[in-house]
């Protein structure tokens, strides 16, 4: 193949073939020895620690960077898991800047937080590098929990209740457990195949049965789970994508942004997955610059992210957005869509600049042109494939709809839709099916 | 730049840094790289008296202790006095000074505890041209298991005795130096003086052992699955060895006597709180061997920078002039009243203060909501545990209630000196009356 980033269309291979393994590299290669011993040095023990509380799983960050001083990491992991089993995943992709790091009290000092996820995956890759599950299953109680959906949230309930000595059985419709772990991080945040490392490592605990490829509502219905389990747990994510309400919307090359991320991340060769030589990317969020910063990994010439508002509304983190336009990508903010045109497949999409006035936002009467011939849509998923009886809440599944019946993750309301959120809505309603089912918190 | 110049006994040097009696000063070759790299003096390293030279272990020798980062805090080592033989070092110490005239060179000397000893090692240096001897009384390992080092250092009339001895035999200036392995230093301090020295260095290393193997359960640093204490030094011993310098300074039995201020002596500010103690000047060794012989040229920039400051002109200027408000406890003013006071623009929020106050002191920290910490005027017993524990150099100080204003934590308005002497709960004071 010949082709190059300048190669017009939605086209693989625009790259050297080497060049990949680079492009998707670790983002942020692991700490060593003694790196990790420097940077848990500048930790002050605080009392309260701020960090601790900014995490949504609580995790007893102060003491476990105490554990890696002490040269103890295998204790740290433990403090880390036993409030987010997950705690290796998200030492990789929860966005620190804007959590722990942000409220770590050296960053106040200096500007320069202590590397609080860096020090996690230090600590957690120490101990799954060991092949080490350091938790055990409680006595059985002969309960048995559905939990629907292998994602985050699902797959730290599944976790807890295991360990509390329910067995668990968890249903997933993708062919591969991981939700969003899986499929919706960005490839160079979980390399050499992390997320289903971290599946396998978890599921050690014992007492889980993985069911894939089953789907909700076709395979199997929350009627039949109720009645066959003494509790059900969804974690069904948000599978629906957002329209964008523009004109020629349906042209070949405009995609959802999530499905180019998941075809990426399971891409067997990089090289393979086309991309345009002209992309833009439409939203604000996470997602929205993963597409964009992968489309110019895999060589796309000119990736341009357009974000409706301001920077400081944008939901990706100013460190996302950084790190966006380090790669190459240019952020325009304060324009929204009008139409994608194109003859036969998108060629370019125009714009408005837009106004945020009290009334909303509003469109001016200025409009640009970017060319496209991949227009990614990256504007936010919602709630699809609610099991008929439960009564939706602002768009999202309350916590606890009904008596057996639990909810949690980004399909359910509360919190920022984040892994870490996910984990530890997860993990509570384990907590609470287990007071349920047994009758007391022991 | 201020004049560094020191005149220590009669020995000249253009600076008061000189390296101390150890590892750094044991061969010509390196002798002769710190007098380059700008030291004004060297005690080199301790002879032993002629014949086969002391033998040293062959695994490791020295020990240590880390704080953030392995910055090295604490040294300690096994190593016993020079291994070459003496007429070696009586050549090199001869070519050197005869090249650095102007630098002060002084031999530590450790011989068996007989006169004849000491005479025959007398007249053997004074050969050299060399400034002055040293008299190790301190190294507390290897060498006092011999009846030498500290084994002398501990027993004041044998410190006595043996001074004596030099100053008979021998016209150099001599200087005694102490070990801090005794439970009161002046008592030596005294004894050297009663034996004609003409000053006393301190303090030599403390007994220790840095750290135990948990796998083989043997102290560091190990030899061969065995370990013993070692002598320790470096910046953790500073305290200590300042305490001893400002007790021989204001005892008034060896009130003038001239000290050469040793321990963890790391930068020019150590240097000038040992002078203001009363040292005249000071010996390093663990800075020099951890960072190398160039770290005296910021001792060196420092100390200038610093009397420039304060106008002295001289180092004379500088020493002992702390040592007049060295005092004992019962005559610290008890109606000095101080609180602490948390400056909130430059708190980080860590909370430190707060829960070593709240869980181990007087509970004067209050935490308020966002995080705020405010100091409780009627707990604060103004301890300075907060300032200690607080990351934030002066964000956290002590600060004076002014005369008649009333403390809150007592209900008494703070009143002119009185000190422990003067306490209605003294018995001796109530005695007294």
């Amino acid at each position: 193949m010949s082709n190059s980033q300048l190669t017009p269309g939605i086209v693989p291979a625009r790259l050297p073939a080497a060049t990949y393994a680079d492009n998707f590299a670790d983002h942020e290669p692991p700490f060593d020895v003694h790196e990790a011993r420097v940077a848990a040095d500048r930790c002050y023990f605080c009392h309260d620690a701020p960090c601790m509380t900014a995490c949504p799983t609580s995790i007893d960050i102060p003491l476990f960077i105490r554990q890696i001083a002490t040269g103890t990491p295998d204790a740290a992991a433990k403090t880390i898991l036993s409030q987010n089993i997950l705690g290796g995943m998200c030492a990789r992709v929860c966005p620190t800047e804007t959590l722990c790091e942000e409220a770590c009290v050296r960053e106040t000092a200096e500007g320069k937080p202590v590397e609080i996820g860096r020090l996690q995956r230090y600590a957690t890759d120490v101990l799954m590098a060991k092949g080490v599950h350091p938790f055990t299953r409680a006595a059985a109680t002969g309960k048995r929990v559905a939990v629907v959906g292998a994602g985050p949230s699902g797959l730290a309930c599944a976790h807890r209740l295991a360990m509390k000595g329910h067995d668990v059985t968890v249903l997933e419709r993708r062919p591969k457990p991981g939700g969003l772990n899986e499929y919706g991080i960005a490839t160079y945040k979980a390399t050499d195949d992390f997320a289903q490392r971290e599946v396998e490592w978890l599921l050690k605990i014992g007492g889980i049965t993985v069911k894939n490829g089953v789907t909700l509502g076709k395979d199997v219905v929350l009627a039949d789970l109720m009645a066959d389990y003494d509790a059900v747990f969804l974690g069904i994510g948000l599978a629906g994508v957002n329209a964008l309400r523009a004109a020629g919307e349906d042209l070949p090359g405009v995609q959802n942004a999530v499905d180019f991320i998941a075809d990426l991340r399971q891409a067997e060769d990089r090289a393979a997955v086309p991309v345009g030589r002209d992309v833009v990317v439409i939203g604000g969020g996470m997602t929205a610059v993963d597409a964009a910063v992968q489309s110019k990994l895999l060589g796309a010439e000119n990736v341009t992210i357009v974000y409706r508002r301001g920077r400081d509304k944008m939901s990706a983190s100013g460190y996302e957005q950084e790190h966006a336009t380090q790669t190459g990508v240019r952020i325009i903010y304060g324009a929204a869509p009008v139409r994608v045109t194109g003859t036969g497949k998108a060629e370019a999409v125009e714009f408005a600049y837009t106004e945020d006035t009290p009334e909303g936002l509003k469109l001016k009467s200025e409009t640009f042109t970017l060319k496209a011939d991949q227009v990614f849509k990256a504007i936010g998923q919602t709630l699809a494939g609610v099991p008929d009886g439960i009564t939706i809440a602002a768009g999202k599944l309350p916590r606890n709809p009904a008596p057996k019946l639990w909810c949690g993750g980004d399909c359910a309301l509360g919190g920022e839709d984040l892994t870490v959120t996910a984990v530890a809505e997860g993990r509570d309603a384990a907590e609470e099916i287990h007071v349920a089912l047994m009758g007391t918190a022991g | 730049m201020a004049n560094l110049a020191s005149n220590f006994i009669g020995i000249k040097s253009p600076n008061p840094f000189w390296l101390a009696s150890a590892p750094p000063t044991d061969k010509e070759v390196n002798v002769r790289r710190a007098f380059e790299a700008g030291w004004g003096g060297v005690v080199w390293k301790t002879l032993g008296s002629e014949g086969p030279p002391v033998v040293n272990v062959n695994g490791p020798r020295y020990g240590a202790i880390w704080g953030a980062d392995r910055r090295l805090l604490g040294l300690n080592n096994i190593e016993l006095i020079t291994d070459r033989p003496l007429e070696v070092n009586l050549r090199e110490i001869k070519s050197v000074k005869r090249d650095y005239p102007d630098r002060a060179l002084i031999i530590s000397l450790m011989v068996p505890c007989d006169e004849d000893s000491w005479k025959d090692i007398l007249s053997r240096i004074e050969d050299t041209g060399a400034d002055g001897v040293e008299l190790n009384f301190g190294c507390p390992h290897g060498m006092a298991e011999r009846g030498m080092g500290s084994a002398v250092g501990q027993v004041p009339e044998y410190i006595e005795m043996v001074t004596r001895w030099v100053k008979k035999h021998s016209r150099m200036p001599c200087i005694v130096k102490l070990t801090p392995n005794i439970t009161d230093v002046r008592k030596p301090a005294e004894a050297a003086k009663r034996g004609g020295a003409d000053a006393v260095s301190l303090i030599n290393t403390i007994n220790s052992i840095t750290s135990v193997d948990l796998d083989d359960f043997a102290p560091e640093p190990t030899i061969d699955g065995k370990g013993t204490h070692g002598g320790y030094c470096g910046p953790a011993v500073k305290p200590i060895a300042l305490n001893m310098v400002a007790e021989i300074a204001r005892n008034p039995v060896t009130a003038g006597l001239p000290i050469s201020g040793i321990g963890g002596v790391t930068t020019w500010r150590d240097a000038a709180e040992f002078m203001a103690l009363g040292a005249g000047n000071v010996q390093v060794c663990t800075a020099a061997m951890t960072y190398g012989f160039k770290v005296v040229q910021e001792m060196i920039s420092g100390l200038s920078d610093y009397m420039d400051r304060k106008g002295f002109t001289s180092t004379a200027d500088l020493v002992g002039r702390a040592v007049p408000n060295v005092t004992d406890w019962q005559f610290l003013n008890l109606n000095y009243v101080t609180k602490a006071h948390i400056d909130q623009d430059a708190c980080i929020k860590c909370g430190r203060c707060y829960i070593a106050c709240e869980d181990t002191s007087h509970q004067a920290i209050e935490m308020g909501p966002g995080r705020t910490f405010t100091v409780k005027d009627e707990e604060c017993v103004a301890c300075n545990l907060c300032v200690n524990v607080c990351p934030v150099e002066n964000c956290i100080t002590m600060v004076e209630m002014p005369k008649g204003k009333v403390d809150p934590r007592t209900g008494v308005p703070v009143g002119d000196y009185a000190n422990w002497t003067m306490h209605p709960n003294n018995p001796s004071s109530q005695a007294a009356e």
